[in-house]
């Protein structure tokens, strides 16, 4: 009893006692799951190896894929279609979304009360409803209910809308003249860059605005009419699109499926509001005096925002930026809901029709782990170069 | 502005501080038409915003047709709950309408202003043309009964007792819900619309709480196991979607749990939701803690209180109070995430305007029936934020 009571009063002793009893009762408890785990995949006939991947999916991806991918690909194949499909959608989304916060989290600090109206209200409205809402109604109220592709709504016989999706003119086969205005424009955009550290010099050197970027416009430009003037036509064969002859789908261009443009709209829409508030709150956390030293040396407010308020802003917005890109990511699973194939919707393809739901969920998981993962680390080194240098 | 203060050089005695005027034409002076930049601009946007308006208001009042939603009205809010047991659910509505009427009198601020938007909102559905007599009956008696509550609240002060009512009121709604045999059983499978959405909101807000706080705890513990273990466990909800965590419950809870046990599919989603949630409440939470001082910690420990005594009553109130506008944050995301819920097969209010959608009697409705949907949620999205505003106001964060 004393022996016991020495022992409780010992620090070390009670700590080890707890952390024993805790580790106990997590590892009972996985171990009850893992046990129930495997009797029921026992009794459901089910293994938990992986082989399953390397089978034939036997289901095709209709529209969106990055890589060639038939019914007769392996299940493998199929996953690395909808991982290439999830960075997609987040890529461009991210970029998409910033650009749209940033310009309305600025309008919502604009002098003008219209402007300042117009994003509040932006905010209000994206912020207060549900993100599959938006989605489901950008998919099934607006993609959906376009014209049917054969009364489709063209422009110029290049640009077509209809509830196939939305077909642009792209970027076609490259050829000989590819390389040539390859080589011209990279000869252009060094010697633009050399001219413009040359006027930065001089700037520097003299105090007289000397426009460097204008140079380095100007000698990338000079380089465009150039390649032109040489080869007489465009870097790339023009892809336009036209209707398929059995009148029911695209053919060349670059075609946006409905489910592709409605996770993207409503992903950008929806994130932008969220980076406007982040946006606002940082540049209001800039220090007020620094503002006010800005505008008594007598810069312009946009170069006040650009050169002084947007560089210590950033210190504040970077952090939960990142929380929004992964956000961003995460939330590109809800295209489940509107038939977009990512990760989530292939796996839950492959799920339903290999029956190895258990392996299927942990490659789901592990996918979007390694996403944050991936994410944060750039985010951070991001993070790291643009922290205040102090001693 | 900052530019026509400055004082032209060569002028002897100082100007009189500029008078500041409220009238129209200053205002429009100050705000809209600064300079024949801002002019330009302020015309450009005011083209723009006026296109935009026309267009949502001759879309929302001439071209939509609303009367997709008389009929899909009660499918909407309580899915299929049996009428002739619709009683039940007022008697909550009603419980909770005086609740929240004596908490309103007790506390006034934030609550006083919850409590008004939600008569206003009753006030509307009252006026709704399609409403049904029973309904505006009940309705009429949420919005009396709201009023007894505040007077008496407002009279009495009873907070205490206030707060082992709301506690009781979880019990009785729950029991009035389902019955559990006592009244006639409504199983879980008829639970829809925004009943199912509301409930799976409150389940899921209610039992995250204490499993955050755990974790957030746990987290901050200087035992490496424990520490480690919330660590993971925070770290692994909070790496992967929403979706996955259902896909989870839904589909591998009942081989975690085993063959004896059987769980049903709304309370699977809860389960999915509440063990979301509490990862994300924790870091919350966290940021609460992390704000507190040491000399908090080192006072409470000088006075010889043990830990669990200084978390309890010292360090837990003030980081709690810290944190009410971003768990209110968060609270908000749940409440919208709970949509997702019908992608896994649950016909919550969005599950439920979906199969209307699908119904081959209301085909062409989706743009009315979702947009009912989102304005539901933006309705109670905007009162929790305009909740969540006013207590950061009155907690004066930012401001000391």
């Amino acid at each position: 009893m004393e022996t016991m009571k020495r022992i409780w009063n010992n620090r070390r002793a009670k700590d080890t006692t707890i952390q024993v009893i805790f580790l106990v009762v997590v590892l009972a408890a996985i171990a009850f799951i893992v046990n129930n785990v495997i009797v029921g995949m026992n009794r459901l006939g089910m293994s938990l190896d992986f082989s399953f991947l390397s089978r034939t999916a036997s289901f095709d991806i209709s529209g969106d894929k990055l890589i060639s991918y038939s019914a007769t690909d392996s299940y493998a194949r199929a996953i690395l279609v909808g991982i290439l499909n999830t960075l997609r959608v987040a890529f461009i989304g991210i970029i998409l979304a910033t650009v749209l916060g940033t310009i309305i989290g600025i309008a919502r600090l604009s002098k003008n009360w219209l402007a300042r109206t117009i994003a509040k209200v932006y905010v209000e409205i994206f912020r207060n409803t549900p993100l599959l809402v938006q989605m489901i109604i950008w998919y099934s109220a607006v993609f959906l209910t376009l014209p049917l592709i054969e009364s489709e709504v063209t422009l110029g016989n290049a640009l077509y809308f209809s509830n196939r999706g939305v077909a642009i003119p792209w970027v076609g086969d490259a050829t000989s003249a590819t390389w040539i205005w390859g080589s011209v424009l990279l000869i252009g955009f060094i010697v633009g860059l050399l001219l413009y550290r040359f006027k930065l010099k001089q700037q520097m050197a003299l105090g007289q605005n000397k426009r460097p970027y204008l140079w380095l416009i100007g000698a990338i430009l000079f380089a465009g009419i150039a390649s032109f003037l040489i080869t007489m036509q465009g870097p790339f064969q023009l892809s336009i699109p036209a209707i398929n002859a059995n009148g029911r789908s695209y053919v060349g261009g670059f075609i946006l499926s409905p489910s592709f443009g409605a996770i993207l709209i409503a992903l950008v829409m929806y994130t932008a509001a969220f980076i406007a508030e982040i946006v606002r709150a940082g540049i209001l956390g800039v220090n007020k005096g620094q503002r006010e030293a800005a505008y008594s040396l007598g810069l312009k407010e946009s170069t006040a925002l650009r050169l002084v308020i947007f560089p210590q802003a950033y210190r504040i917005i970077i952090p939960p930026m990142t929380n929004q890109y992964l956000n961003l990511t995460k939330n590109s699973s809800l295209g489940v809901a509107v038939g977009y194939p990512e990760i989530v919707t292939i796996g839950n393809i492959t799920l339903s029709q290999s029956g190895r739901a258990v392996q299927m969920i942990i490659v789901m998981i592990a996918c979007y782990l390694l996403f944050s993962i991936l994410t944060s680390i750039f985010m951070n080194l991001f993070n790291k170069f643009t922290q205040l240098k102090e001693r | 502005m900052a530019q026509s203060d400055i004082q032209p050089s060569g002028l002897k005695t100082p100007l009189p501080p500029p008078k500041h005027t409220t009238s129209l034409a200053n205002w429009l002076k100050e705000n809209l038409f600064t300079n024949w930049r801002q002019t330009l601009f302020t015309l450009a946007l005011l083209s723009f915003a006026s296109w935009l308006l026309y267009q949502v208001g001759h879309w929302v009042f001439i071209t939509a047709d609303w009367s997709v939603i008389p009929p899909n009205f009660k499918l909407l809010l309580s899915g299929q709950y049996p009428v002739d047991q619709l009683w039940r659910l007022w008697t909550g509505i009603l419980l909770f309408a005086f609740l929240l009427g004596l908490s309103a009198g007790s506390w006034k601020g934030v609550m006083k202003h919850v409590a008004f938007f939600l008569s206003l909102i009753f006030l509307v559905c009252l006026v709704l043309p399609f409403v049904a007599f029973e309904t505006r009956l009940w309705l009429s008696g949420a919005i009396l009964i709201m009023g007894a509550g505040f007077g008496l609240g407002h009279y009495f002060k009873i907070k205490k007792p206030t707060l082992l009512l709301w506690i009781g009121f979880i019990t009785i709604a729950g029991f009035l819900l389902h019955g559990f045999g006592l009244l006639p059983s409504v199983g879980t499978n008829l639970w829809g619309g925004f009943l199912l959405t509301l409930l799976l909101a409150s389940v899921a807000i209610i039992c995250s709480f204490p499993l955050g706080l755990l974790l957030a705890l746990g987290r901050r513990s200087k035992l490496p196991a424990i520490k480690y273990f919330c660590i993971f466990y925070i770290e692994l909800i909070r790496g992967v979607p929403l979706i996955t965590i259902l896909f989870v419950a839904q589909i591998m809870l009942p081989l975690l749990l085993g063959g004896s046990v059987s769980i049903d599919h709304i309370v699977r989603a809860m389960i999915g939701l509440t063990l979301f949630n509490a990862a994300y409440l924790a870091e919350n939470i966290r940021g609460g803690l992390q704000s507190i001082p040491r000399g908090q910690f080192e006072a409470a420990h000088a006075l010889g209180l043990g830990t669990p005594v200084t978390t309890c009553f010292v360090i837990l109130p003030q980081a709690l109070k810290a944190v009410i506008p971003s768990m209110v944050g968060q609270f908000i995301a749940i409440f919208k995430d709970t949509s997702l819920v019908a992608i896994v097969g649950l016909i919550d209010l969005l599950g439920m305007a979906r199969n209307i959608a699908a119904n081959p009697e209301f085909i062409g409705y989706q743009m009315e029936l979702f947009l009912f949907v989102a304005l539901v949620f933006f309705i109670f999205c905007s009162i929790l934020s305009y909740a969540s505003r006013r207590i950061e106001h009155s907690l004066g964060v930012g401001d000391r």
